[in-house]
């Protein structure tokens, strides 16, 4: 989804402070919070995909309004809503008798964007690891991908050139297993871009930005070596990788 | 509009995240002594100490450099650590030709087993929008100006990958033992926002 989240390039958040101190925690609830989430998600069945959308499908004035751990408290309470972990009415119970003031309410923030949260999908097979199609060197676009769901693809990257860097290995698809519709596991590449290819010639000339991207997010540019990656791609054997 | 305000309203989330915690202790979902065992583990044992030992490893063993620029999820499991967030690392590392940045520009994606939980900076707007559109800007608001001639590399988290710099070894530090050159790597220089200042007392 093209949403606040994706803000690569955005103008106006001014200079990076640095606090005094920094505590890992600002508050007791940070940590517990970030305990809860940490030990719950994987035994109910939220993957890490899905988490990070349920922080994306946030309304855009709120996420930007919330600190990072207003962000996760958010997302959590979707989720559990979602996943039947707890009905809001049990939430909304437990939250009187701890008075907590009315805030978010989890399924608000689920209806308030189109884009739905998990479908109960069953998990498509997962194919054995694919072949990689692209290889070290070989000039890439990334496709001008505009999913309503989760995505990986920043915005500032859609339709640019680039380099594949590397080939990280075979991954499981962030897209599709963020909605439990498969884990469609693909290679994943580092991708180089210059900065001048990003952001115009304003731009430095000595600066690149490298951004990991599945395959399913680029298209060839040209296929000058064809038969070179195809046999480097033979000779990968690597087991599918999990989103840790 | 920050972001990166914290909330301490005890109607606020302090009370939603209590009532959560005891709603999901009493279906049995979660141990309350789990999630402070998770909170004990960042807040006091996974940190940017672990990052430093890397690196000051990397600086005085030529072979375990190799290994942690071919793969550096395997050497730094070599020290002991490992965890979430942590299950593909890669190590880049600055020259003085070459220095590296890292960002998460689509949320606050960072290697926890070598710097444990990331500071408030990392996630903010600030940083996630301009790290990859004005790197050198972003360095000097921690301070650093970089040489025109100097590449800069930014790493985008964007998939599973997290990213691990290897400072620049400071001059003056050729005597040191690898425990006293770990005290000089800062998580900033691990990220790529500052470089490692050299030992502050006077060379001898």
């Amino acid at each position: 989804m093209n949403g606040v989240h994706d803000m690569g390039g955005m103008d106006g958040f001014g200079p990076v402070v640095r606090e005094v101190g920094e505590p890992v925690f600002h508050a007791d609830w940070e940590g517990r919070l970030y305990g809860i989430v940490g030990g719950l998600l994987g035994g109910v069945g939220v993957n890490i995909d899905e988490f990070r959308h349920a922080v994306e499908r946030i309304p855009p004035a709120r996420y930007l309004a919330s600190s990072y751990y207003e962000r996760w408290l958010a997302a959590l309470e979707t989720l559990l809503v979602e996943h039947g972990v707890a009905t809001r009415e049990e939430l909304r119970a437990s939250f009187a008798k701890f008075g907590a003031d009315a805030g978010i309410d989890a399924a608000s923030i689920a209806r308030a964007v189109q884009t739905k949260g998990p479908a109960p999908l069953k998990e498509a097979g997962d194919a054995k690891a694919p072949r990689a199609r692209f290889a070290k060197g070989d000039r890439v676009r990334a496709r001008n991908l505009n999913p309503p769901g989760h995505t990986r693809l920043p915005r500032f990257v859609r339709g640019r050139s680039g380099v594949v860097a590397r080939d990280w290995g075979v991954f499981v698809f962030a897209d599709t297993n963020a909605h439990h519709a498969g884990k469609k596991p693909q290679h994943c590449y580092s991708v180089a871009f210059d900065a001048r290819e990003l952001w115009g010639k304003p731009a430095r000339t000595r600066e690149r930005i490298y951004i990991d991207l599945w395959e399913d997010y680029l298209e060839p540019i040209e296929s000058k070596s064809k038969s070179k990656p195809r046999r480097k791609a033979q000779a990968r054997k690597k087991s599918v990788r999990r989103p840790s | 509009m920050s972001g990166d305000h914290h909330n301490t309203e005890e109607s606020g989330p302090a009370a939603r995240v209590k009532a959560i915690e005891e709603l999901l202790a009493s279906k049995g979902l979660i141990d309350p002594a789990t999630v402070d065992a998770i909170v004990d583990t960042y807040e006091n044992k996974v940190g940017p100490r672990n990052g430093a030992r890397v690196v000051a490893k990397a600086w005085t063993d030529p072979a375990y450099r190799r290994r942690l620029l071919a793969d550096a999820t395997a050497a730094v499991r070599e020290l002991g650590y490992a965890g979430p967030e942590g299950g593909h690392l890669v190590a880049v590392e600055n020259t003085a030709r070459v220095h590296n940045l890292v960002v998460c520009t689509l949320c606050s994606c960072y290697p926890w087993p070598v710097l444990g939980l990331p500071p408030v900076w990392y996630k903010s707007f600030a940083y996630r929008s301009r790290a990859v559109s004005d790197p050198r800007g972003v360095m000097k608001d921690f301070g650093l100006e970089l040489a025109p001639e100097v590449e800069v590399r930014v790493w985008d988290s964007s998939a599973e990958i997290r990213y691990l710099v290897i400072p620049e070894r400071p001059a003056g530090t050729d005597r040191m033992s690898e425990a006293e050159l770990a005290e000089l790597v800062t998580r900033d220089s691990m990220v790529g926002v500052a470089k490692v200042a050299p030992p502050k007392r006077a060379a001898r």
